[in-house]
């Protein structure tokens, strides 16, 4: 039987990776800037909002964790318990769907 | 001078057993198998074990050797043995043991069947020679998995076999590399079809504990990397 599923969620789970590598370096190294230039909350929110591209930043960064955040849990679930099948899937693509909920909203949050 | 004994602990039973220490005297050059068989033939002959080449070649004779998966035909004990004399022999991991030493390896090979692990042949004995360039990268990545064995070091070393039983293992899949890279095999998307997903080259972890133990210095993580891209390239473009 042709697992076609497994071989597309790993493509997507390095691709994804790919793109967090960027993210998160970048994500880092303006925190530190940040920090060392003794930024304020008021300030930071200053600069980021109304910002299309720091929208479209941690827009593509929310996205990444969540194609790769539920693959590597359903990886982790299958390997530590006997749970498998469509329920795990779908079990899985939920918390994708969470993952973007929960970080769009904290995106349009420094946005707005 | 008092002849130098070594205590040997041997696992007796199945699933269920025990260790049963048997002491043996240390010889120069001595292979774990020879204390095995020094246990069978002087003290313990209902002793159950395997081995037929005695040098490297047949794969029969692996076992874990102080917790470690080894072909035990070609240990030295003075590889394995601590300063206390003591060796601890156990049958392989990941395969259920029949008795003592000898585990069945049905599972293990029925898996290289499940990774398509045949020769698919495209000619007859009437075509001629198929030329395969020795420089050629396939004919390179095949040669580097070619001499298998077959002892299942590799699959009793694995990690994730022990935590999803449907993985197909290391050997299976480096079988499974060797013949995609053969130009001369037919059943290339069928393999990659085979080997595709969670229960195959997908769900390796890349942590080289096969590549660390096989005493072929072989590495199946890279054969089962180089499987990773194949299948999902060909998962993308629909062919499997
Ligand atoms: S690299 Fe892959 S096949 Fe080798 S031991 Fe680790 S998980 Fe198993
Ligand atoms: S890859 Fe190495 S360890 Fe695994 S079965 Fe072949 S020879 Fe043995
Ligand atoms: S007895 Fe043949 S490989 Fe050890």
């Amino acid at each position: 039987m042709t697992d076609r599923l497994g071989a597309r969620l790993w493509l997507a789970q390095r691709a994804s990776a790919a793109m967090l590598a960027l993210c998160v370096a970048v994500h880092l190294a303006t925190m530190i800037y940040a920090v060392q230039g003794g930024l304020s909350a008021a300030e930071i929110l200053g600069r980021t909002r109304g910002s299309i591209t720091w929208l479209a930043f941690y827009g593509l960064f929310v996205l990444a964790v969540a194609v790769h955040a539920p693959i590597g849990l359903r990886a982790i679930l299958r390997e530590m318990t006997a749970w498998r099948g469509r329920s795990l899937d779908l079990a899985a693509f939920g918390f994708g769907l969470a993952l973007i909920w929960l970080g769009l909203r904290a995106v349009v949050g420094l946005f707005r | 001078m008092a002849e130098e004994m070594l205590e040997v602990s041997v696992w007796r039973g199945a699933a269920e057993g025990r260790f049963v220490a048997y002491a043996v005297p240390r010889r120069a050059n001595q292979t774990v198998l020879d204390l095995v068989s020094h246990i069978q033939q002087r003290l313990e002959p209902g002793l159950s074990y395997r081995f037929a080449c005695r040098v490297g070649m047949c794969g029969s004779c692996a076992m874990t050797v102080n917790g470690k998966p080894r072909w035990t035909c070609r240990t030295h004990v003075a590889r394995v043995a601590g300063a206390d004399g003591r060796v601890e022999i156990a049958p392989l991991r990941n395969m259920p043991v029949i008795k003592d030493l000898a585990c069945d390896l049905a599972p293990f090979f029925d898996k290289w069947s499940r990774a398509r692990g045949r020769f698919a042949p495209t000619q007859t004995r009437t075509d001629d020679f198929a030329p395969v360039a020795p420089a050629s990268i396939q004919r390179q990545a095949a040669d580097a998995g070619i001499e298998c064995i077959g002892c299942a070091v590799c699959y009793s070393a694995c990690d994730v076999v022990a935590w999803n039983p449907d993985y197909l293992g290391p050997a299976a899949l480096n079988r499974a590399w060797t013949l995609h890279n053969d130009a001369r095999d037919g059943a290339h998307t069928a393999r990659l079809a085979a080997v595709a997903g969670d229960a195959g080259c997908h769900a390796c972890h890349s942590h080289q504990s096969c590549t660390e133990h096989c005493p072929k210095q072989i590495s199946p993580t890279l054969s089962i990397a180089g499987l990773k891209r194949a299948s999902a390239l060909a998962a993308l473009k629909g062919e499997i």
